[in-house]
C-alpha cells in the first residue's frame, strides 16, 4: 500500500515536471482540446442528422425531399467540419509532441555535457543513450498521443452516451450494460499478454545476446571448431523461444476477434431491440405497459448502430493506452533521472594571470570507493617546465592520477596548486584550459578533419590548422585522404590509431596550453608512426610542465622527475638516477621491463 | 521467396486451416448487414413481427459466436505457424552463420549478421502471422463489401466502389509521400545517437578542452533537424484519417440524396440503406488494414533480401578429402604464395616462400599492415591463398578435413574474444575433456594462475567478451586457451601486446619449455622475438629478410631500425 502511494506521488511529480515542459506550447494545448472537442461534437452529430434523412424516406411515393435535402445537406456540413478539426486536431498534438521531444533532449543532452566524469565512467554508454534518443520518444508517444486518445476518447463516450439517452433511454441502457462485457474481456486478455510477453522479452533477450557474442566472436568459434556446440546453444534457446512465443501472440492476436465479438453481441441487441420499438411504435408512441416513450424509427436505429460502434472503439482502445502510459512514465522517470544528475562544479573566483606551470600537491587523498582507500597522503612538487615520467606495472593508477589533475574527480582531502592557486579555488573551464591532453585512446568526433583539430580552438584560420598538422607531422596523411582536411572522420575507417593519435597532438597544438598531459601507446602502432608521435611529443613539450605517461627509455631517462606506481599509489619519486641508486621498486621495474 | 517454403512444411495444415477459417469469419461478418436488412424490411415494415425480429437476432447471435471460434481457430494457428517459421529460419541461418569462413564474415560484418539473425528474421515472421490473419480477411472484406453493395443496388454499388477506390488513392499518396522522409527520419536520429555517444565516449575531451556549448550547439542543431522532418511527416500523415473520412462520408450523403429518389420509386428500402451505410464504413477499416500489409510487407521483404543474402553465401573453403598429416615433415611450408582480400591483385602478400621445422620457434615482425597476421591466419585455413601452396606437416591444407587440420593448431589472434561462462568454460574450448590439473597448467603457462586464484578459481564468471578482466588478463585467458589442448603448432598473433614486458618474457619462457610445439609469435616487439630460432621480417606483404637476430640486425635495414626505434635509449 506504502509502495503503491510513493509510486502515485511519484508520478504526480513526473505529471507536474512534465507540465512544466509544456507550458512554453500553452497555444497547441488549447487548440488540441478545442478542435478534439469540435471533431466530436460534428462526428457525432452526423448520424443523427443521416438517421433523420432516412426517416424521411417512409417508402415509395413518400419522401419528403426538401426534409431529406436538408438532413443531407446538414449531414455533409458536419462531416466536413469534422474533418478539418480532426486535421487541425493533428498538426496540434504532432508541433505539441515534436517540439516537447526536441526540448526534453536537449536538456538531457546539456546535463550530458555536464555530469561528473564519474556518471560517465559508471554507466554503461548504450543506456544512457537510450535514455537520451529513445525513452524521450516513447514517452512523449505514450503521454501525448496516449493523452489525446484518452480525451477524445472519454469525449466520444460521453457525447454518445448523452444522445442515446435522449433518444431512447432503454437501449441506451441496455448498451451501457453489456460495456462492462467488452472492457472486462479486453483487460483480461491484456494482462495475459503483459506477462506472457514480458516472458518473451527475457528469452528473446538471451537469444540476442547469444547471437550477439557468438557471431561477434565467429572467428574464434571457427578457430576451436566450435560451431556445432554454439548452434545447439542457439537452437536449444529458440526452442524456447518458440514454446512461449507462440502463446504469447496467440494471447495478443486474441484482442481483435473477442472485441469483434462483443460488438457483435452488442449490435445484435441493439438491432433486435430497436426492431422490436419500431414495430411496437409503429404510426405513434411507443408504449410499453406503463411507460410512454416518443416513438422509435427506423433511422433512429441507423442511429444507435452507428453509435454504439463508435463507443464501443474508444473503449476497447483505453486499456492499449493504460499500458502505453505506463511505459510512458517508466521511460520519464529515466529521461529524468538523467536530467536531474548532478553536475561538476565549475564555480570559484581565484584568477592565474600568466600561468609559469607550477604545480604542487599536498597531502591528497582520493579513492574510488570510500571502502577501498587508493591514493593516501600524497605530496608532489613540479617546477616550471619540467617533464614528469609515471611509471609502473600495467593497472598501477597512472590513470588516477590524470583524473586528479584534470580535476575529472574531485579530492577527498588535501590540495591541488597552481603556481600556488588552489586548483579547486579557480572556476572549472578556466583551470582545465591550463592543460592539453593526449590520451592513448584517441578520441575524434564524426566531423571533418579541420573541425577536430580545431576542436579547442573554434576561431583558429583554416591557415593555423594546417600549421599545427604539419607541426604535428599529420599533414602528409591528411592531404592523402579522400576530401583532405574536409574528410569527415567515421568511427573505423579511414585513419590507423597512430594516425589518430596525431591528430589529437595537432588539437592540442593549435590550442596552446600552457601544461601538458600526454600518454604514450603501449602497441598496435607502426615503427614509422611511432617515431613521428615521438617526435611530435618531445616538440610539444618543450618549455612546458608535462605529466607523461611512459613506455619508453627515451621518456624516462630525460624526465625532471619519475613517479613510480604500484597498487594505485605513488611509491617512489626522483630522478632515474636517485631511483636506480635506492635499488627498491624502480630498479626492479626498470631492470625486467625497460632494460634487455 | 520459394526458398523459405520448407521451414512451413510440417505446419502444412495450420497453414491451410487457419486462412480458411479467418475466411468463414469475415464471410458472415458480411452477411450480418444483410440480416440486419432483413430484420428491418420483413421484420418491421412487412410483417411488423416480434418474433421474426427475434429470429432475426438469433441468427445475428449464432453468426458472431461461429465467427468468433473460426476466428480463435485461426489466430491460433497464425501464431504457431509464424512462430515456428521464424524458429526454422533463425536456426537455419544461424547454423549457415556457422559454415561461413572469415573472408565471408568480413564481407557480411557481424553486426550485421546479428541484426539479420534477430531483427530481419522477426520482420518475416511477423509478415507469416499476418499473411494467414489478414491477407484473407481484409481485401476479401473490402472487396465483398463492393459486390453486395452491387447486389443490393447496382448503381449505388459502383458509387460506393468509386468512393473505397478513393480510400485506396489516399492511402497509396500519403505513404508515397511520407516514405523518404522516414528514411530521414532514420538518418537524423542516428546522428543524435552519434553525437550523444561521443559526447560518452570523450566526455574527458569534452571536459578538458571545455567545449560543453561548442556540444550543446552540436546537438541542437541535430535536434532542429530532426524536429523539422517529424514535422513534415506529422503534417502529410495527419491527412490521412480526415480525407479517408470525408471521402467515405461525402459517399455516404451521395447514397442518401440518391437513396431518397429510388425509395420515391419504390426501388429501395429503408433496410438496405441502413446495409449499405454498414458496408461503406467496413470498406474504410478493411482498407486502412490494407495499408499497413503493405507497409508491413515491404519492410517484411527488404529482410527477407537481407536474409537471403545471407543463405547465398557459401563458404570459400571447401572441405579437403582427409589427408593425414606427417609429423616427419617441416610444421609449415609457404610455397610462393601470395594471398589478396579482394580476390584482386593488389595483393596483401606477395610470393612468400618460407618453411618452419617442426618443433621451432619463429618470429614474424613487421609494421601494421605488412601483411603478419594475413601470413598466419592462411595457415589453419582461415583463408585460402590466391595463388601459390601451403603446406602443413607435409600436406596441402586443401588436403586436411578442415576441423582435423585446425586441431593441430592453437591460436591466439588478435583481440581475440572470450565468452560468457566460466575461467573453466572457455579453457575447454581448447579441450573439451580438459582435466583440473591441464587446465591449472594451462593457467600456469600463461602466468594467469595468480589472478585467477585471486579471483577465486577457474570457476568464477567470465562477463561477456571477458568485460570483468583487464586488457592483458584477458590476452593471458585466450593464451591458456590456446596452449591446453597441446597443439602441434601455437600461433601467437601479437597477443602480448597488453602484457608488461616482464610478464611478456615469462610467457614466452614458459612457452617454450613445452614439449614438441611448433611455435609462431608475431609481434610489433623486437624484443619478443629477439631470441626465436628464425625471424621473419615482413614489409608491403613481402619477406624484407630471415635469419637469427644477430644476422638480421646486421644486413636488414628495416630490422634494425625496428629493434633501434624500440631501445634506442639503451644504447
Amino acid at each position: 500500500m506504502k509502495k503503491r502511494n510513493e509510486k502515485k506521488a511519484l508520478r504526480k511529480g513526473i505529471v507536474r515536471r512534465l507540465l512544466g515542459y509544456v507550458r512554453p506550447y500553452k497555444g497547441y494545448v488549447v487548440g488540441a482540446a478545442l478542435f478534439s472537442v469540435l471533431y466530436v461534437g460534428f462526428t457525432l452529430v452526423g448520424p443523427v442528422l443521416y438517421g433523420f434523412a432516412i426517416d424521411n424516406m417512409v417508402g415509395a411515393g413518400q419522401v419528403d425531399f426538401a426534409a431529406v435535402y436538408r438532413m443531407v445537406g446538414g449531414f455533409a456540413l458536419c462531416v466536413l467540419l469534422a474533418a478539418l478539426s480532426q486535421k487541425l486536431l493533428g498538426n496540434c498534438v504532432n508541433s505539441l509532441c515534436y517540439k516537447l521531444v526536441r526540448d526534453l533532449r536537449r536538456e538531457a543532452f546539456e546535463k550530458l555535457t555536464d555530469v561528473r566524469i564519474r556518471y560517465v565512467d559508471s554507466h554503461a554508454q548504450g543506456d544512457v543513450i537510450a535514455r537520451v534518443v529513445n525513452d524521450v520518444d516513447i514517452l512523449s508517444d505514450g503521454l501525448l498521443q496516449g493523452a489525446a486518445q484518452l480525451f477524445t476518447g472519454v469525449m466520444t463516450i460521453a457525447v454518445t452516451l448523452v444522445v442515446m439517452f435522449v433518444i431512447n433511454y432503454i437501449i441506451a441502457l441496455v448498451v451501457v450494460v453489456l460495456t462492462p462485457l467488452s472492457l472486462f474481456v479486453a483487460s483480461s486478455i491484456t494482462k495475459r499478454t503483459f506477462k506472457s510477453f514480458s516472458m518473451q522479452v527475457k528469452v528473446q533477450g538471451r537469444l540476442a545476446a547469444h547471437a550477439k557474442e557468438m557471431i561477434g566472436g565467429q572467428k574464434t568459434v571457427i578457430l576451436f571448431n566450435e560451431e556445432e556446440e554454439s548452434c545447439r546453444r542457439f537452437e536449444k534457446i529458440d526452442a524456447e523461444l518458440y514454446e512461449i512465443g507462440w502463446r504469447a501472440q496467440y494471447f495478443s492476436a486474441l484482442t481483435n476477434p473477442s472485441t469483434r465479438f462483443v460488438n457483435a453481441v452488442i449490435t445484435a441487441f441493439v438491432c433486435v431491440l430497436g426492431a422490436v420499438f419500431c414495430v411496437l411504435s409503429r404510426g405513434g408512441d411507443l408504449v410499453l405497459g406503463a411507460l410512454t416513450l416518443s416513438g422509435f424509427t427506423v433511422g433512429m436505429l441507423s442511429v444507435f448502430l452507428s453509435y454504439t460502434n463508435q463507443y464501443t472503439k474508444p473503449l476497447n482502445e483505453i486499456s492499449g493506452v493504460v499500458t502505453q502510459l505506463q511505459n510512458a512514465f517508466a521511460s520519464a522517470a529515466r529521461v529524468f533521472e538523467v536530467i536531474d544528475e548532478e553536475g561538476e562544479r565549475r564555480g570559484g573566483s581565484a584568477h592565474i594571470e600568466r600561468v609559469r606551470g607550477e604545480i604542487r600537491i599536498e597531502d591528497a587523498c582520493f579513492s574510488y570507493d570510500p571502502a577501498r582507500p587508493l591514493i593516501e597522503h600524497f605530496h608532489l612538487d613540479v617546477k616550471a617546465g619540467s617533464k614528469v615520467a609515471i611509471v609502473g606495472p600495467t593497472g598501477c593508477g597512472k590513470t588516477t592520477l590524470i583524473n586528479l589533475l584534470m580535476r575529472f574527480y574531485d579530492l577527498r582531502s588535501g590540495a591541488i596548486y597552481v603556481d600556488g592557486v588552489n586548483a579547486a579555488d579557480i572556476p572549472l573551464d578556466e583551470y582545465r584550459k591550463l592543460f592539453g591532453m593526449v590520451l592513448q585512446e584517441s578520441f575524434l568526433a564524426g566531423e571533418t578533419v579541420a573541425w577536430n583539430i580545431a576542436y579547442g580552438r573554434e576561431d583558429a584560420s583554416r591557415g593555423q590548422i594546417e600549421a599545427a598538422a604539419k607541426a604535428a607531422y599529420c599533414d602528409f596523411f591528411i592531404r592523402n585522404l579522400p576530401d583532405g582536411y574536409d574528410t569527415v572522420l567515421t568511427s573505423n575507417a579511414n585513419l590507423s590509431q597512430g594516425e589518430r593519435q596525431l591528430l589529437c597532438i595537432a588539437r592540442v597544438m593549435l590550442a596552446d596550453p600552457p601544461m601538458l598531459i600526454l600518454d604514450e601507446a603501449t602497441s598496435n602502432i607502426d615503427t614509422m608512426t611511432e617515431m613521428r608521435i615521438q617526435k611530435a611529443f618531445r616538440k610539444i613539450m618543450q618549455g612546458r610542465t608535462s605529466f607523461i605517461v611512459a613506455h619508453r627509455l627515451s621518456t624516462i631517462l630525460d624526465a625532471d622527475v619519475i613517479l613510480v606506481m604500484n597498487d594505485g599509489s605513488v611509491i617512489e619519486q626522483g630522478t632515474h638516477a636517485e631511483l636506480m641508486e635506492k635499488r627498491g621498486f624502480y630498479y626492479n621495474l626498470y631492470n625486467s621491463q625497460f632494460a634487455r | 521467396m520459394k526458398r523459405y517454403f520448407p521451414y512451413l512444411k510440417e505446419y502444412k495444415w495450420q497453414c491451410i486451416l487457419g486462412p480458411l477459417s479467418k475466411w468463414i469469419e469475415a464471410a458472415l461478418e458480411l452477411l450480418v448487414p444483410l440480416v440486419m436488412a432483413n430484420i428491418i424490411d420483413v421484420g418491421v415494415a412487412e410483417r411488423a413481427s416480434i418474433g421474426y425480429v427475434l429470429a432475426g437476432g438469433g441468427v445475428m447471435l449464432a453468426m458472431g459466436a461461429v465467427g468468433f471460434v473460426c476466428a480463435l481457430f485461426c489466430q491460433r494457428s497464425a501464431s504457431i505457424v509464424s512462430q515456428g517459421f521464424g524458429t526454422n529460419v533463425r536456426n537455419a541461418l544461424f547454423r549457415h552463420i556457422n559454415t561461413l569462413s572469415y573472408r565471408e564474415l568480413d564481407k557480411l560484418g557481424a553486426s550485421s549478421l546479428v541484426t539479420r539473425t534477430v531483427n530481419d528474421v522477426n520482420q518475416m515472421q511477423s509478415a507469416v502471422a499476418m499473411i494467414i490473419r489478414l491477407v484473407v480477411r481484409a481485401p476479401f472484406i473490402a472487396v465483398g463489401s463492393v459486390v453486395l453493395c452491387l447486389v443490393i443496388d447496382w448503381q449505388i454499388g459502383l458509387l460506393v466502389a468509386a468512393a473505397s477506390v478513393g480510400v485506396g488513392v489516399v492511402l497509396w499518396l500519403i505513404m508515397h509521400k511520407t516514405v523518404p522522409y522516414y528514411a530521414k527520419n532514420q538518418q537524423k536520429l542516428d546522428r543524435l545517437t552519434q553525437i550523444a555517444g561521443e559526447n560518452l565516449e570523450g566526455a574527458r575531451v569534452v571536459r578538458a578542452f571545455s567545449t560543453r556549448e561548442k556540444e550543446r550547439a552540436r546537438f541542437d542543431g541535430a535536434a532542429q533537424d530532426m524536429l523539422d522532418n517529424s514535422l513534415k511527416i506529422g503534417k502529410i500523415s495527419a491527412f490521412l484519417n480526415p480525407l479517408t473520412y470525408a471521402i467515405v462520408n461525402f459517399g455516404v450523403a451521395l447514397i442518401l440524396l440518391w437513396s431518397g429518389f429510388k425509395v420515391n420509386a419504390g426501388a429501395l428500402t429503408g433496410g438496405e440503406i441502413v446495409a449499405l451505410i454498414n458496408y461503406m464504413a467496413q470498406i474504410l477499416n478493411a482498407m486502412i488494414v490494407i495499408s499497413n500489409l503493405v507497409s508491413l510487407f515491404t519492410k517484411a521483404h527488404a529482410s527477407m533480401n537481407r536474409v537471403s543474402e545471407v543463405f547465398d553465401t557459401r563458404s570459400s573453403i571447401a572441405d579437403g578429402a582427409g589427408a593425414q598429416c606427417d609429423l616427419s615433415a617441416p610444421a609449415v611450408r609457404l610455397e610462393n604464395v601470395s594471398f589478396s582480400y579482394a580476390g584482386t591483385k593488389q595483393y596483401s602478400l606477395e610470393n612468400i616462400s618460407l618453411t618452419v621445422p617442426r618443433g621451432a620457434t619463429v618470429g614474424i615482425i613487421g609494421g601494421t599492415g605488412s601483411g603478419k597476421s594475413t601470413l598466419v591466419n592462411l595457415l589453419p585455413r582461415l583463408y585460402d591463398a590466391s595463388e601459390g601452396k601451403v603446406e602443413i606437416f607435409g600436406r596441402d591444407v586443401r588436403d586436411y578435413a578442415v576441423r582435423d587440420l585446425r586441431f593441430l593448431f592453437g591460436m591466439v589472434p588478435q583481440n581475440a574474444a572470450l565468452f560468457s561462462g566460466t575461467v573453466r568454460s572457455n579453457l575447454l574450448w581448447g579441450k573439451a575433456d580438459a582435466t583440473d590439473e591441464e587446465i591449472a597448467a594451462a593457467l600456469r603457462v600463461a602466468c594467469a594462475d595468480g589472478f585467477v586464484a585471486e579471483k577465486g578459481g577457474p570457476d568464477q564468471p567470465v562477463a561477456e567478451s571477458g568485460r570483468n578482466f583487464s586488457g592483458g588478463q584477458r590476452q593471458r585467458l585466450t593464451i591458456a586457451r590456446a596452449v591446453i589442448g597441446r597443439p602441434a603448432i601455437l600461433i601467437l598473433d601479437d597477443s602480448c601486446s597488453a602484457l608488461d614486458f616482464a610478464t611478456d618474457a615469462k610467457v614466452r619462457a614458459n612457452i617454450a619449455s613445452l614439449e614438441g610445439v611448433t611455435t609462431i609469435i608475431v609481434s610489433q616487439r623486437a624484443s619478443s622475438i629477439r631470441g626465436a630460432d628464425a625471424i621473419f621480417v615482413l614489409e608491403d606483404g613481402r619477406v624484407a629478410g630471415a635469419g637469427r637476430h644477430e644476422e638480421l640486425y646486421r644486413t636488414c635495414g628495416l630490422y634494425r631500425e625496428i629493434c633501434d626505434s624500440q631501445e634506442r635509449a639503451a644504447q
